[in-house]
């Protein structure tokens, strides 16, 4: 099991939009390396029959009929909206493209 | 920052172009990908939401089925593999009009793969056209996202905006992501070749009747991305992707720009950017977006929250038993049935009217008139109106009515506009406004021998002429004839008259 590695952990903090100090990243590296390694000890116990599972429950195909159903209204919707303004959630100035 | 732009026809001599594309298709179902919320275009803001597409905590998406079933049928149209069992992912970055920070959409178990999809480039000298077979990698279902518009600054874009105001009515409804694989050897006709390729997929999308297929209104959306390599070398260079590339157009200016740009920097010995551009519709230029670098970093991984996708291959029969015709098939037949020549064909198609001409000859018209209603006195209404010919409120069965009275001689082609008139003023059936507009060609003999007695009265040289054997002077009297009846008389009918009397 390979070490996740400070500047790993700093990227990755980046990608969450997590603002870490050099402080901090130096104590949560090595806390996240020992999380991984406990969780590695599953492969441990897990035989090659025994394939990655993303869902414990064999369902497939579980639809929904292509039907309107009622949502909120706008005031619903924006009822938990810091700010608001013209019916729209209104956000910080957006740097950068979208992906 | 300036850049050099190598004229188009010095990039092919010496550069070989790979271009790729990349298709969002907004699917025409009821409701969202992952909930029951209209996924209809045009609503008030923030009208079509709900816990799922605004990612209130807590919430539980649910697959839509019927959307399920396009994906399916886009890409068996594509010539696909069909998966026996996919998975939803969740591709992870922030951004404001998308309210999970994650969008549900399909990583390395796309539910369609490695299809295909021949496209015609037509030939400039109206010879025969040349077909390139456009690899499809894969067709994925994913969701849209909410609409942004930034407030201050100078221009209503992203730079300089004071702050954003979205509106998630968008977000959650149903895409089909199309890619192609590299394309590759198609030299100077890349920019052609992007055109047809999207065009076609367009006109499949049509068929398939699974979207509005809107370009301009964003419900089909081309990412059009472009690398050269020197020329032979078999090698693939670093492309740049264009993003949200929204008219056909748009499509074959953008792949010439970015052929004559890369050029440019490679020419200079630089390299080009691996980066996102954005396509400007007034200049036909890109400017750069994004840089891709780490920023790809998504992490994807399977969505927990929904279970996998497993169409039944009886499923997957059932649904290639409701494909419709191959738009280019069906359009060499339609050529063929109707006489038409390239000309006439080509300009139907780009008037968008194939449809509804095929929908007025099954409607009892001729193929030529209904070309003729569509292309000409149609087209211009549409085009006043500034709809498509679709949206114009006459119907192919209207237009066979309408031809079906100029042939039994109940109007003529003048007193026809009227009878649209009077279908777009939603006036009833033709022979409704017929009646009530009194238009109907005056069948009566009487009145129409003394109107001909009239205008040869008042016109005696022109009578001499024709009493003299020019019969080309027959117009003029029949043009009297024809004011005097207020366009209301068969012309053939009045030209035996004249003719007879004159005799
Ligand atoms: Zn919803």
């Amino acid at each position: 099991m390979s070490q996740l590695t400070r500047d790993e952990v700093a990227h990755l903090a980046d990608l969450a939009r997590i603002d870490l100090d050099d402080a901090e990243l130096d104590h949560l590296a090595p806390q996240l390396n020992v999380i991984l390694e406990s969780v590695a000890s599953i492969s441990g116990v897990a035989g090659d029959d025994v394939p990655p599972t993303s869902h414990p429950i064999p369902l497939t195909n579980v639809f929904r009929d292509d039907v309107v159903v009622p949502g909120l209204t706008a005031e619903q919707a924006l009822s938990g909206a810091p700010e608001a303004e013209e019916q729209r959630f209104r956000v910080p100035r957006i740097l950068g493209d979208e992906q | 920052m300036s850049e050099t732009l190598v004229p188009f026809d010095e990039v092919v001599e010496r550069f070989d172009p790979a271009l790729g594309l990349e298709i969002h298709v907004e699917l025409n179902t009821n409701t969202k990908m992952f909930c029951g919320c209209p996924a209809v275009f045009g609503g008030e803001p923030n009208t079509q939401v709900c816990p799922t597409c605004l990612g209130l905590p807590g919430a539980m998406p649910v697959v839509n089925g019927k959307a399920v079933e396009s994906a399916i049928r886009i890409g068996l149209a594509l010539n696909c593999e069909i998966a026996e069992w996919c998975r939803f992912a969740r591709k992870n970055y922030f951004y404001p009009d998308m309210p999970k920070n994650f969008q549900t959409s399909q990583y390395d178990e796309p539910i369609a793969f490695e299809g295909y999809l021949d496209v015609t480039v037509p030939d400039e000298n109206g010879g025969e056209g040349e077909t390139f077979r456009i690899e499809i990698e894969r067709a994925h279902m994913e969701e849209d996202t909410g609409k942004s518009s930034h407030v201050g600054g100078s221009d209503g874009r992203i730079h300089g905006a004071d702050y954003s105001l979205v509106d998630y009515n968008r977000a959650g409804i149903p895409l089909i992501e199309i890619v192609t694989k590299p394309i590759l050897g198609t030299g100077d006709k890349a920019p052609l070749v992007a055109k047809a390729y999207v065009s076609a997929i367009r006109d499949l999308i049509v068929a398939l009747g699974v979207s509005d297929a809107r370009m301009d209104q964003g419900s089909i959306r081309a990412d059009v991305n472009l690398s050269l390599a020197p020329k032979g070398s078999g090698v693939l260079g670093t492309r740049s992707e264009t993003k949200n590339v929204n008219s056909l157009r748009s499509v074959e200016r953008a792949v010439r720009f970015e052929m004559s740009r890369h050029a440019g920097i490679l020419d200079a010995g630089g390299s080009v950017l691996q980066e996102t551009r954005h396509f400007h519709e007034n200049d036909g230029t890109t400017s750069s977006g994004r840089e891709k670098s780490d920023a790809e970093d998504y992490r994807y991984f399977p969505e927990p929250d929904l279970v996998p996708v497993a169409p039944s291959r009886e499923w997957v029969e059932e649904l290639r038993a409701t494909l419709p015709e191959n738009p280019a098939v069906k359009r060499t037949r339609l050529q063929g049935e109707w006489g038409f020549t390239d000309l006439e064909m080509r300009d139907t198609v780009g008037a968008g009217a194939l449809d509804l001409v095929e929908q007025t000859v099954a409607a009892g018209a001729a193929p030529q008139a209904a070309r003729k209603w569509w292309l000409t006195e149609l087209a211009r209404r549409a085009n006043d109106a500034g709809v498509e010919l679709t949206e114009l409120a006459v119907t192919p069965a209207q237009v066979a009515a309408v031809q079906a009275l100029v042939d039994a001689k109940t109007i003529n082609d003048k007193l026809a506009r009227q009878v649209f008139d009077g279908l777009l003023a939603g006036e009833g059936t033709p022979e409704e406004i017929i009646a009530a507009r009194g238009l109907a060609v005056v069948s009566d003999e009487g009145a129409l021998s003394a109107a001909v007695d009239k205008a040869i009265a008042e016109n005696p040289d022109i009578a001499d002429k024709i009493r003299d054997g020019k019969l080309a002077a027959a117009g003029a009297l029949i043009g009297a004839v024809m004011k005097e009846m207020r366009g209301q008389a068969d012309a053939g009918r009045v030209r035996e008259l004249v003719l007879e009397k004159l005799s």
